[in-house]
């Protein structure tokens, strides 16, 4: 048996793909991300090749300044959202799994065989509105409100607004305001370039006296236009093509999420039409305050990261394609990360229709062994949360409370 | 060789009744009640509470490091540590000095939420199996954490 250290991010399941030795975390599919890169640095490199010289005499030197600064921060903040970790939930580990289904079963009772048990829905009360918190399989928690799965990367995350090919990362409560940030300076710099570009061509042309041509050869005026046209302004037209189908989207996104930032709700809830005011449910987050929810989206406080990727663990036996040693009877260790964190766990689960199908051969398999180390554990508590009635279908009520 | 061995463990879970704020629920759990006073549980618990409210308290000064940051394009926090971090390093030295003064000697022990995701407070619950009746089996445990 050989025991080294490794840095956490090693074993973290999930699908992220990590740099740095863990510092950095995106997402597993990068190539849409290096296309926004090539874009926009492209995009940049043009303009100060081509346009700044000329602007800078003929106009001011403020301007490639300018747009060189903001460059720069579209850069950081573009790349702080696809490098950080966007808030992701680690997996409960076996002994907070078996907790969480003992609480499930002493709330749920005795299933008679061949029906089905409820959904696993948790009520809690926030703010006088009724929300549900769902169980995730795959993380083996109750979702905190507002998180969500993310499928791509295989995470539960933490006021989860949406999955970003773009920047190759979830977008979620910690990297949140570096996404919204990414587009506003993106906007600003798509319509800087395009302005000056803009007055690029005319100035262009007026200095090439295309006005005067005009008037005293109207005939020949197309071609030399064309041919001038393409000397020098051939990366103009790159350019603000570029910057003409970048706004129409940029902008946009942009407009939108201000607008979601100031009713305090996320892309995901917006989607799923969560507090879209059907059944009396009203976003139980919001400040009713535009003022209070900007701030406290863009100027609250900076989240800490709660994976611990580059703190070290040991790693008890050699690497093995099957059980990643969970009979080591890990409970006991103390002085280090006890329990590689697994997808398939050995915690007692009860099968039922919302059970992912990998899981239940893991599930048939782990029945056969010993469920649990501790043989002594004392009774479920009585005191658990309560858990909805049957229904039939658990995505789409948020409050229905029918059974009140 | 440790006298004392894991029997249990208890999760303390998150009062969600005020919204997203980190806060736990202050309910004291049945599995407790031989082996440690409600007011000292309860005293523990709302301590923790008080901390995550100040770190995540939405005001002046955190408003001040918002813009600040924004204004660097964060790039300060590669060298300033944030407010966030320095309070979770007040409650890693609270939970620690806990579990020697009042925790370990009744065999338990606190994990520190932010190992468990910020989702639970997890109570080792020990059982003194040796004569020697000494609780040393988990002083090792609080101070290892490698962050």
């Amino acid at each position: 048996m050989i025991t080294r250290k490794v840095r956490k991010w090693e074993k973290l399941p999930g699908k992220n793909t990590f740099c740095c030795d863990g510092r950095v975390m995106m997402a597993r599919q990068k190539g849409v991300f290096y296309l926004t890169l090539f874009l926009i640095i492209g995009t940049c490199s043009l303009f100060f090749a081509f346009e700044c010289p000329y602007l800078a005499v003929h106009l001011s030197p403020a301007i490639p300044v300018f747009a060189v600064l903001l460059f720069l921060f579209v850069m950081a903040m573009l790349l702080r959202t696809s490098f950080s970790d966007p808030g992701v939930l680690p997996r409960a580990l076996p002994e907070e799994a078996t907790f969480i289904e003992m609480e499930i079963e002493a709330a749920n009772g005795n299933v008679p065989a061949g029906q089905r048990p409820p959904p696993r829905i948790r009520n809690v009360q926030i703010n006088n509105q009724i929300v549900k918190l769902k169980y995730c399989y795959t993380c083996k928690i109750f979702r905190p409100p507002r998180a969500s799965h993310c499928s791509i990367c295989d995470n539960c995350v933490d006021r989860f607004d949406h999955h970003c090919p773009w920047v190759g990362n979830c977008v979620g409560k910690r990297n949140y305001r570096y996404f919204y940030l990414f587009t506003l300076s993106l906007s600003l710099l798509t319509i800087y370039i395009f302005t000056f570009d803009i007055v690029h061509v005319v100035m262009r042309s007026v200095d090439n006296g295309f006005l005067n041509t005009l008037k005293e050869t109207p005939g020949t005026y197309p071609l030399l236009f064309l041919s001038d046209f393409l000397e020098y302004l051939s990366f103009t037209v790159l350019e603000v093509l570029v910057c003409f189908f970048t706004l129409w989207s940029v902008v946009g996104l942009t407009g939108f999420h201000t607008y979601l930032i100031s009713l305090n709700q996320t892309t995901n809830e917006d989607i799923k039409g969560s507090w879209s005011g059907k059944n009396r449910v009203q976003n139980p987050y919001s400040h009713k305050n535009i003022v209070k929810n900007c701030c406290e989206v863009l100027c609250g406080p900076t989240y800490p990261s709660v994976l611990d990727r580059r703190g070290l663990m040991q790693e008890d036996s050699p690497v093995s394609a099957a059980s990643a040693a969970p009979s080591s009877s890990s409970s006991n260790s103390s002085s280090s990360n006890p329990v590689p964190q697994t997808t398939k766990t050995t915690a007692p689960l009860i099968p039922n229709e919302h059970t992912p199908d990998d899981a239940k051969p893991s599930i048939a398999a782990s029945a056969e062994k010993s469920p649990s180390p501790r043989e002594e554990h004392h009774p479920p508590a009585p005191k658990v949360p309560p858990l909805a009635s049957p229904e039939t279908d658990a995505e789409t009520s948020i409050a229905k409370d029918k059974t009140h | 060789m440790h006298s004392a061995s894991l029997a249990n463990k208890v999760f303390i879970q998150r009062d969600y009744s005020e919204g997203t704020t980190c806060k736990f629920q202050t309910k004291f759990p049945s599995e407790l009640e031989s082996r440690i006073e409600r007011t000292l549980f309860e005293d523990t618990v709302k301590t923790l509470n008080n901390y995550y409210a100040e770190a995540e308290k939405i005001g002046g000064q955190s408003y001040l490091e918002g813009c600040l940051a924004c204004a660097t394009a964060y790039l300060i926090f590669l060298c300033m540590e944030t407010r966030y971090e320095k309070v979770l390093k007040k409650i890693a030295k609270y939970i620690q000095e806990q579990n020697e003064k009042i925790y370990a000697p009744r065999g338990l022990l606190i994990t520190d939420p932010i190992e468990r995701g910020m989702r639970v407070i997890e109570i080792s619950i020990y059982e003194d199996r040796g004569s020697s009746g000494s609780s040393s089996g988990s002083s090792s445990v609080s101070g290892s954490t490698a962050r």
